[in-house]
């Protein structure tokens, strides 16, 4: 996928422009968010379950290439082949290969992030074969020549109308704005693409080393449709997905769909164990999992090891004021929101991904909810003092962080400097006490009114308040 | 280079930032140790206090939620009578066909409310187009109103997923209060090998990525409905 995430500024611009974009990202905000909340409430566990989640994510990181073979050894020894891939090169190349053994023309697709991550439908359709997306969200994307902008909602920055009028291009048949017909339609058109597929390839939730088996999870049954139907099944993940046992998968699942979309649990959580057995009379006769690293095992042991424990449920987006405002392409890659902000810089370089952890308030709402307490404002702060010291950042800010610098470190200049800011600032604002324009802080005071400091500084009203011996 | 040689170059590679990443001391048993230890305990994590009930609560308690999945239950007092659930359910919807797999215990059934009705009962895997399956299934789980399904000679998965209704068989004895129990009944039965596929199905098909407005029937079945056997 193109990258276009030192474009953030631009792109989150014109996305607050987009009325389109933002009445379609109102519908995120009043969703996912409330009914978590409410599942959270019926759950009187799930801080403590977060906690055990959180721990179990160190424990398997602490001894991830010992549960990486088990896991290798219990695919085989079920009739499955594991391949390992450390570059989105060596993933796509692997896949076509599979493919090609099989002579494949069409491959239909469960939701897979890694997929997206690796740019694997370009790959495919440039080297003959035709991958179908099967997701709703994913197969309307397809068809528009889009991409996800959301982990698993992919299709939130599009409206009723927008679909309607993909359809009506591409299926041939009346156009209509009742989203019922529209997914029926989808239902029908994909039916035959379910059967005639000679792969399917899906992502996984988890890995489970105990069993060499894989996971996902899925409402609408097509990562089903996928995997069961064709001769070949390719499961796409990565090396941070394994967990040990049944049990400790469980702990995950508990977390997973209450943490995403706020379900008590997902309709449909799917394990599949290697190939089909003797006497089946369906399945899939071939069983692969592709690992794929990408960067990741250079996070372990690393200050960013933490993100590794991420279980892609997409409640740091959801929860995000920057996401809710700007929606998931202003920030031009793959993933989007705090996770995407964190992941990004590893993947593509921090010399392009820089922009993505400026793009957080640090309100700390992402690291609030995340089902495995994922340090999130740490980790992009990590992200922009490395591209500080990388001098990385655009001129004006490091000088003006400069500036300020020198300023802070002699408090004889910095106090009268602030005192005569506070006083300039409050002239400026007037009688409301807002300032509506203020020079190099456009980018505030465009959108909305700063308000004004009171007329002293912090400094100074500490001091009035210890002479008048109050408590601070 | 072949993909063989990717392959084993990338493992190699993985493993090996993973571990300098790790630091590990020159002896790595305690590591080791840890890991096979976790695997063999198959320990609880927490378990939500929830189902946690005596088993005629847990029953109304999977009762409930499969209600709030938007499932439908039928409640029979013994198997003999799923051939005239089917057939009542089907014709109230207008169904004239019911696929469902050579499963041993359903074949033995007497069939005939099905042919009163005109509904042609096939025993074969589902395909395409098919509007009603009927298959049989391993346990259910309070918790959250979930049926399991365990892939094998007798319960193709197919049947599961392609036709437009799932009828599901579910003998109340089966039930458990969380997904826990159902692990250690699977081991039971087939100790250290899976089968190929494993379904927790909590209600029908929906999907919600139409303007974040909930939809039911995308690729899956539009209804469930569960025929629970009080035995």
């Amino acid at each position: 996928m193109e990258i276009n995430t030192p474009f953030f500024k631009q792109r989150a611009h014109d996305a607050l422009k987009d009325e389109n974009l933002q009445k379609a990202l109102g519908n995120l905000k009043a969703g996912f968010p409330e009914k978590r909340a409410i599942a959270v409430e019926r759950m009187p566990e799930f801080e403590e379950l977060r906690n055990q989640g959180r721990d179990l994510k160190n424990h398997i990181l602490e001894h991830l290439d010992l549960y990486l073979e088990q896991f290798e050894s219990k695919v085989i020894e079920n009739g499955g082949q594991v391949h390992w891939a450390r570059t989105s090169e060596d993933a796509n190349r692997i896949i076509l290969d599979l493919c090609k053994q099989v002579d494949a023309k069409t491959v239909t697709k469960g939701k897979s992030m890694v997929t997206e991550e690796i740019g694997l439908n370009d790959f495919l359709e440039a080297n003959g074969v035709q991958p179908v997306e099967t997701d709703l969200g994913e197969y309307i994307l397809q068809l528009r020549g889009d991409h996800p902008s959301h982990i698993i909602a992919p299709a939130i920055h599009l409206n009723l109308e927008d679909v309607s009028e993909t359809f009506h291009k591409h299926h041939n048949r009346p156009k209509s704005d009742d989203p019922a017909v529209l997914m029926q339609e989808a239902r029908e058109v994909l039916r035959d693409k379910f059967v005639a597929a000679d792969v399917g390839i899906t992502g996984a939730n988890f890995c489970v080393a105990e069993t060499g088996s894989t996971i996902i999870v899925t409402n609408e049954g097509n990562g089903d449709l996928t995997q069961t139907l064709p001769k070949t099944h390719i499961v796409v993940t990565s090396i941070e997905k394994v967990v040990p046992t049944l049990e400790d998968m469980t702990l995950f699942l508990r977390l997973l769909a209450r943490s995403a979309t706020g379900q008590e649990f997902t309709v449909y959580n799917t394990l599949s164990t290697g190939s089909r057995r003797e006497g089946d009379q369906d399945g899939p006769e071939n069983f692969h999992v592709v690992l794929v690293d990408n960067g990741r095992s250079e996070m372990v042991g690393s200050e960013f090891q933490d993100m590794l424990r991420c279980i892609r449920c997409s409640a740091c987006m959801n929860h995000c004021p920057v996401y809710g405002a700007v929606g998931g392409h202003s920030y031009g890659w793959v993933y989007p929101g705090p996770m995407g902000s964190v992941l990004t810089p590893q993947m593509i370089g921090i010399e392009k991904g820089g922009m993505l952890p400026n793009a957080s308030t640090f309100c700390g709402k992402c690291e609030s909810v995340c089902p495995v307490k994922i340090p999130l404002p740490k980790l992009m702060r990590h992200w922009r003092e490395d591209e500080f010291q990388k001098h990385l950042q655009p001129k004006a800010a490091r000088y003006g962080l400069a500036g300020w610098a020198f300023l802070a470190k002699r408090p004889t200049l910095y106090k009268p400097y602030t005192r005569m800011a506070s006083w300039f600032m409050k002239r400026l604002a007037g009688k409301k006490g807002r300032i509506k324009k203020l020079p190099l802080a456009g980018g505030w005071t465009d959108w909305r009114d700063m308000p004004a400091p009171q007329g002293t500084t912090f400094m100074q009203a500490w001091k009035e308040q210890q002479k008048a011996g109050e408590q601070p | 280079m072949s993909a063989e040689n990717t392959t084993a170059m990338s493992r190699a590679a993985i493993l090996g930032n993973i571990r300098s990443g790790l630091n590990r001391s020159q002896d790595d048993s305690q590591r080791q140790q840890a890991v096979s230890n976790r695997l063999a305990a198959k320990a609880d994590n927490l378990i939500p206090a929830r189902a946690q009930l005596p088993f005629a609560e847990q029953v109304e308690l999977f009762k409930a939620m499969i209600h709030e999945a938007l499932a439908e239950l039928i409640e029979l007092d013994s198997l003999d009578q799923v051939p005239q659930a089917c057939a009542d359910w089907l014709s109230s919807q207008g169904i004239k066909q019911l696929i469902s797999a050579s499963d041993s215990e359903l074949s033995t059934l007497d069939w005939n409310p099905l042919e009163q009705q005109q509904i042609l009962r096939t025993e074969r895997v589902a395909q395409a187009g098919d509007i009603a399956s009927l298959t049989s299934s391993f346990a259910g789980i309070a918790e959250t109103g979930t049926v399991m399904l365990h892939s094998g000679p007798q319960s193709p998965t197919t049947l599961n997923f392609l036709p437009d209704n799932h009828l599901v068989i579910l003998r109340r004895s089966t039930i458990v209060g969380v997904y826990e129990e159902a692990w250690k009944k699977t081991r039971e039965k087939y100790g250290n090998t899976m089968p190929r596929t494993v379904n927790m199905i909590t209600g029908p098909s929906r999907s919600a990525d139409i303007e974040q407005k909930l939809q039911m029937g995308a690729h899956g079945p539009k209804n469930l409905v569960i025929l629970m056997i009080n035995d």
